[in-house]
């Protein structure tokens, strides 16, 4: 048994060594298909952070009317939060809305004068509200229009927001489904890519496995060596692919970085590199031993 | 010992390869199969190495049943028949000593043994020297003598030969036969499939002659004779 392995193992990497030519090529062709499929794991990666960025930015906001007081405003945030839509709900009162825009105007000496000659604050308190699913927004904008609340609400952003964020909505959609079809798509080519190109590496070898039936090896005996094979080329593949989006990725960062500031594509690597590694051998292998074992298959008629 | 019994194959309805065709082959002979292109030399070739399975007959291999083993039980069957064809059939991948290592391999014997019985084939067969080549670096006879050193390796008690010649000139024809001849001597049956009369008649053994699948003649000291 160990000598039949031990065998096989050698037989696997002499193939491997003799057809040096075939073996590049198929080794080509699976790093192209590993990279794809690297390159969708990224990609997918960024997409979804984008994706979660710009639905992190969108948001509704109520203004209270100023003669509200803080204990019915605070009510109403308890019974935001008791909906099932609504994610966070923060309050801002009236003097931090006040600080915040003196920060925001403080080099604008023109504003911040203006500001300190009122006697009252012009800002108005109010509650920003974040939905758990961006479709949701309007069912809260609903309800926060209702006939009950009016009497201290000054006005709802969703409103005059309502266009933008359906525009967002829809691309955010257009983005995640078209994301997945796309990885769906390609992943499919480059495994079909792959597979074939092993299985031609085999249909060169049909003869050899039909003697070795004559002379009476058993099909793991013939099948063996493939399969080494197989794992060679997944193994090679992966550490190649890999070797060649380091460098990439490295390059690429700042840029990805300038669009969605949540995205540091290096530091993401850097995290999950064991497991972007490990798939990409457990892939190439899996990819590899398959198509062997399919291949060789057919030729074992005899 | 080797024993067709009333076998027919056929491969589609309007070709039958052979029609109830009978005989017994006992240990150590050496007999020839002969007839005209089609006239059923390979098919029992492939029936006696399992390839083919008849569709009406049983075919013995001693008191094995050839026709009804499965084809998880061929390969320890093969290990017992040595297979020669004219196309030679070698292990392109390998080298002259890995081709013939191969027939050992397959059956889990160890390398000292590999290493040592290999080198003295290829001493018995005249290629000692061309261990370490591929068969592309190989001529014809060559080829065919590296695979007879393959079939007889592990002395198996049947040695089948599908037109080992056909492909060769006289002088390495004969190389073969001789051969086949000592192969047979060392106590081996021998089936040789031919149409070479040339060989059949000096060889003067057994010779079992078909024509359109039927066993026309079967003689001790048989000779190539072939009339319509």
């Amino acid at each position: 048994m160990f000598l039949a392995l031990s065998r096989i193992i050698k037989y696997g990497f002499k193939n491997f060594l003799r057809n040096g030519w075939l073996s590049t090529a198929t080794i080509a062709v699976m790093f192209l298909a590993l990279f794809v499929l690297q390159s969708l794991i990224i990609f997918n990666v960024v997409a979804t952070t984008a994706i979660t960025s710009v639905q992190n930015k969108i948001d509704i906001s109520v203004y209270f009317k100023s003669n509200v007081t803080e204990d019915e405003i605070l009510n109403l945030k308890k019974s935001l939060e008791g909906l099932n839509e609504v994610k966070k709900v923060e309050y801002v009162s009236q003097d931090q809305a006040l600080a915040e825009f003196q920060a925001r105007h403080q080099e604008n000496s023109a504003v911040s004068q203006a500001i300190s000659e009122l006697e009252t604050n012009p800002l108005l308190a109010s509650l920003n509200i974040k939905a758990n699913n961006p479709k949701e927004y309007a069912a809260i904008a609903d309800y926060l229009n209702n006939q009950t609340l009016s009497p201290i609400i000054e006005k709802v952003s969703y409103a005059q927001n309502q266009v933008v964020i359906d525009r967002l909505i829809s691309i955010v959609d257009t983005a995640k489904n078209g994301g997945i079809i796309l990885s769906i798509i390609a992943a499919i080519i480059a495994v079909l890519v792959a597979f074939n190109t092993i299985r031609l590496a085999i249909y060169s070898n049909r003869d050899t496995i039909g003697i070795m039936r004559v002379v009476g090896a058993s099909n793991n005996f013939i099948r063996g060596p493939y399969i080494v094979e197989g794992v060679l080329y997944g193994i090679l593949a992966g550490v190649l692919s890999f070797a060649v989006v380091v460098p990439l990725i490295t390059y690429a960062s700042p840029y990805v970085a300038n669009f969605i500031p949540d995205m540091n594509l290096q530091t993401y690597f850097a995290s999950n590199f064991l497991r972007l590694l490990g798939y990409q051998l457990i892939f190439g292998i899996i990819l590899g031993v398959f198509s062997s074992f399919i291949a060789v298959r057919r030729y074992l008629q005899v | 010992m080797i024993t067709f019994q009333n076998v027919t194959k056929t491969y589609n309805k309007h070709s039958t390869a052979l029609e109830n065709v009978t005989f017994k082959i006992n240990p150590k002979e050496f007999v020839s199969i002969v007839g005209r292109s089609g006239a059923g030399k390979s098919t029992i070739v492939k029936l006696v190495v399992g390839e083919e399975k008849p569709n009406g007959g049983r075919i013995f291999f001693d008191s094995l049943e050839v026709n009804k083993l499965k084809y998880s039980q061929l390969p320890q069957y093969r290990r017992q028949i040595g297979t020669i064809f004219q196309d030679f059939r070698l292990l392109t991948g390998k080298t002259v000593f890995e081709n013939i290592a191969f027939a050992l391999e397959v059956e889990g014997r160890p390398q000292k043994e590999i290493n040592k019985f290999v080198p003295e084939i290829l001493e018995l067969v005249g290629l000692k020297e061309k261990i370490n080549s591929f068969p592309y670096e190989l001529s014809g006879g060559e080829k065919q003598r590296v695979a007879i050193a393959r079939a007889m390796i592990n002395r198996p008690e049947v040695l089948v030969a599908d037109e080992p010649t056909g492909n060769l000139d006289p002088f390495n024809t004969w190389e073969i036969i001789k051969l086949l001849m000592k192969i047979n001597e060392m106590g081996s049956i021998v089936i040789l499939a031919t149409h070479n009369k040339e060989i059949i008649n000096t060889l003067s053994r057994r010779v079992i002659t078909l024509d359109k699948g039927k066993v026309i003649r079967d003689e001790e000291h048989g000779r190539f004779i072939l009339t319509n």
